[in-house]
């Protein structure tokens, strides 16, 4: 067979991103192109100076609808832009926000050339119309490509999957990071589920991050499980870690234990601030670092005060990249006290940099991670009792290191790469199959 | 001449509960999954077992002869929740074809880390024994038969012991067979018995292994093996698990047929015999001295204590819980020093084992935790909370007598062992 040729419906890359999507497409796209399967990335992208991110990307009162950026890190990947404020992880009322403090920049910047912005204004602010809208952009986009099957990745883009793998008969694979459960407990959108489910179901087949997740593929989207595949994420190692503390200009004389990512419901801070009351209980030199932003985040700071822990909780904001690598060298200890994580890479990410976790059981990441403390999210005693344990008994964290490093070299993107491509395979194949 | 020498060490771990950092209370051990488990061993290996080596023994009139080696941690737990196997156990030393040798109380380490501690319990373990059977114990084998010069010399200093046991380890022997009777280098009179393994884990771990060449394993196959030990050896040491039988090879296996015909298959031949470990030093000169400087263990293909103290954890606890030894015994409480000595018993540390831990090997179904990171937290937790306890006073004080849990009678502790120390 030809190179398979692959229509990817993906996300930004980190670190303009924020979460696991935008790393997991970049990773397994980076190793997809080291395997030379050839990909034509399609994105969404915002159009306004600030969310702009690649300066060579587009003029911003360009009207066509898309462009092509190429990344010298690239080989076999093409990247199409699709101007669109879809963001992953928004909900309904975020992405309302966002979408009017867009077009209020934008008219106070181009004061007096608003006609220039009068497509914006036709969008219609709302966040379903605009995925049937990127749909619509991608199908045009897709028109001129050539492509063996369609690779979509999270709800967002699976009407596009859906439109693009139509036009041209090719096979679709939704690939599901996070489903609305997880997102949103047992309050769903029904909006988002309906997505979700015709996606999944149109599809030929589902790639789920974890058997945690193709349980609930299978449970609450009624999805065969003959059609769910399970492929791991993998960790992007960091390489040079000649890093010594000193280099932070931080003086140690207190243990750190650290949250790292979107303070969302899905990602229990409020069981991170429980288990730090706890644990602040019978420790005295320990402080609690919440890193990340998220629509819980002044429920957050609130909570800690109400505790009475404000002075031992710090709020740092979203990290990206040279201070995600600080934090995580100062810390002794993360934790990820997630109520429903499908995967979960940060957990891996903390290994990589030498730091012992605490991960809920609720978690994709826990399947594949066995020198990992693991709790159940709600159990705050005994995530205290864990934390307590790392930071009083040094031979803990010291074992958790040494065996959790090694093992999260086992988990690379080209094997998750590969086991794409062998998806991919054999996708094709009963498709032949049918047509014979 | 081939003796056949059976020895089935018989031991059950005194789990612990689920103990966090927040916990006040006292009690470690978790009563119900202790006793479940003691009643599910009995039912299937140890009742069963015990009625079926008692019959052989009958039918046989003498001729067939055993030996089993029970950690006081095991009696105490029978004494309390399976009575009846204690009394299978006392109809089999009844026949007098049966010898219970010595070991340390609380299947502890205690060798490698406290000499005194060490001894302490050897002797408690003895005179348990001799309360509940009748019979001094003559022939010593040590935890997991964890072995080197100094324990031989160690025990042969002790006084009472004809014999030691240990693994017929390769790097050991080198080229000799297991199947003599050996001296410990530094010894004068203490004889060392070594477990034939090959032929000891054909019945203990292979038996029911369908991918053995030699699979199924009759009673006549495996009697032909011992007899062609026959003109070159004297005896044939098969030391393993008691709950081999019924519990780790289950009973659909045919492990209790296979046991129920073996007697009658060795005896066919006429040179060959059973012999219990004290028949086997009286009958057998040792043929050459074996020099054990490293120690060694029956565990796993490195023969070594990796199992127990292979990671910094397993290594920080047990370092932790015998630096306490002195502290501990001070405090002349009863409760304290027994709490403390249950923590001994060698399971906790290897629970802590990370080496099989990726690959979901079999150790997982001996361990009650997840992981053997969260059963070193729970210990280290357990040895925090008794450590608080030495620092209050005692509210009776026992006059460092101590009571034993099984014969009801006070022995004495500390001061006192150490008189016996000295010789």
């Amino acid at each position: 067979m030809d190179r398979i040729k692959v229509f990817m419906l993906g996300w930004e890359f980190p670190p303009f991103i924020s979460g696991g999507l935008g790393t997991a497409c970049y990773g397994l796209t980076k190793a997809m192109d080291r395997l030379g399967i050839q990909v034509t990335f399609v994105l969404p992208k915002m159009v306004d100076s600030k969310y702009s991110t690649h300066v060579n990307l587009l003029t911003p009162d360009s009207r066509t609808p898309t462009s092509t950026v190429k990344f010298r890190e690239f080989k076999n990947v093409v990247f199409h832009t699709i101007n669109s404020p879809l963001q992953p992880y928004s909900t309904a009322e975020v992405y309302q926000r966002r979408i009017e403090e867009n077009l209020r920049q934008k008219y106070t910047s181009h004061t007096g050339t608003t006609s220039e912005y009068s497509g914006s204004l036709d969008y219609n602010s709302d966040m379903y119309t605009e995925v049937h809208r990127y749909a619509e952009v991608a199908v045009e986009l897709a028109e001129h490509e050539h492509y063996d099957l369609v690779h979509a990745h999270d709800w967002m883009t699976y009407p596009a999957g859906i439109a693009v793998s139509a036009i041209k008969d090719r096979p679709l694979i939704v690939h599901v990071h996070s489903t609305e459960f997880d997102r949103s407990g047992e309050h769903v959108n029904q909006m988002i589920y309906d997505i979700e489910r015709e996606g999944m179901e149109r599809a030929d087949k589902v790639i789920a991050v974890s058997h945690y997740t193709r349980n609930i593929i299978i449970s609450r989207y009624g999805i065969s499980g003959e059609k769910v595949e399970v492929v791991y994420n993998g960790v992007e190692r960091n390489g040079n870690d000649n890093w010594i503390l000193a280099e932070t200009g931080i003086e140690k004389d207190e243990k750190i234990v650290l949250f790292l990512g979107r303070i969302t419901m899905q990602k229990g801070p409020e069981y991170f601030l429980h288990a730090a009351k706890k644990v602040l209980d019978v420790v005295d030199n320990v402080k609690f670092v919440m890193a990340g932003s998220g629509d819980l985040i002044h429920r957050a700071i609130e909570m800690a005060a109400e505790l009475g822990i404000g002075q031992k909780v710090l709020f740092t904001g979203f990290l990206r990249g040279e201070d995600v690598r600080k934090i995580y060298k100062m810390a002794d200890i993360y934790v990820m006290p997630s109520v429903s994580e499908p995967f979960g890479i940060a957990p891996l990410e903390a290994l990589d940099n030498d730091v012992p976790v605490i991960i809920s059981k609720q978690s994709g990441v826990s399947e594949v991670l066995m020198h990992a403390l693991k709790v159940d999210f709600w159990d705050v005693n005994e995530i205290a009792n864990k934390i307590v344990a790392v930071l009083k008994y040094p031979p803990l964290g010291m074992t958790l290191r040494n065996h959790g490093n090694f093992e999260v070299r086992k988990l690379r993107w080209k094997d998750s790469a590969q086991r794409c491509a062998q998806i991919y395979g054999e996708t094709l194949m009963q498709l032949e199959k049918c047509i014979s | 001449m081939a003796s056949i020498c059976f020895y089935f060490q018989v031991h059950q771990p005194l789990r612990l509960r689920h103990y966090t950092v927040f916990d006040k209370n006292t009690h470690y051990f978790d009563d119900y999954k202790n006793s479940s488990i003691c009643r599910k061993v009995a039912n299937k290996c140890y009742l069963p077992s015990n009625r079926l080596l008692l019959d052989i023994i009958r039918r046989f009139e003498g001729r067939f002869r055993i030996a089993y080696s029970i950690t006081g941690v095991l009696l105490e737990q029978l004494h309390s929740f399976s009575p009846e196997v204690m009394s299978t156990f006392d109809a089999l030393a009844e026949t007098g074809c049966v010898e219970f040798l010595a070991e340390t109380y609380y299947h502890s380490l205690s060798f490698l880390y406290s000499r005194d501690e060490f001894i302490e319990q050897v002797n408690k373990h003895s005179e348990t024994i001799e309360y509940l059977f009748g019979q001094k114990p003559r022939v010593f084998r040590n935890t997991e038969l964890i072995y080197n010069n100094d324990l031989a010399a160690l025990v042969e200093s002790m006084g009472k012991f004809e014999a030691i046991i240990s693994e017929g380890a390769n790097h050991i022997l080198g080229t000799r067979s297991p199947n003599f009777v050996y001296r410990p280098k530094y010894c004068e009179k203490l004889k060392l018995l070594l477990k034939n393994y090959s032929l000891s884990d054909d019945i203990a771990f292979r038996f029911s292994n369908r991918n053995w060449p030699e699979w199924p394993l009759t009673s006549e196959k495996f009697a032909r093996w011992i007899s062609d030990v026959n003109g070159n050896g004297n005896v044939v040491n098969l030391f393993m698990d008691y709950e081999t039988f019924g519990e780790h090879q289950w009973e659909d296996t045919g492990i209790f047929d296979f046991m129920r015909h073996l007697p009658e298959q060795i005896l066919r031949h006429p040179d060959n015999d059973f012999k219990t470990p004290s028949e086997i030093v009286q009958t057998y000169e040792p043929v050459d001295t074996v020099d054990v400087p490293h120690l060694i263990s029956w565990a796993d293909t490195e023969r070594d204590l990796s199992a127990w103290l292979g990671n910094a954890m397993q290594s920080n606890a047990i370092h932790e819980l015998y630096r306490l030894e002195k502290k501990i015994k001070k405090t002349s409480d009863e409760k304290i020093i027994s709490d403390w000595r249950k923590l001994q018993v060698s399971d906790h540390f290897y629970y802590m084992c990370t080496k099989y831990f990726a690959d979901g090997d079999v150790h997982k179904y001996f361990n009650p935790y997840d992981s053997p990171y969260d059963s070193y937290i729970n210990f280290m937790n357990v040895l925090n909370n008794l450590q608080s306890r030495c620092a209050k006073p005692a509210l009776l004080n026992t006059k460092s007598l101590t009571k034993n849990a099984l014969t009801g009678e006070n022995y004495l502790t500390e001061q006192a062992t150490e008189s016996i120390c000295q010789p």
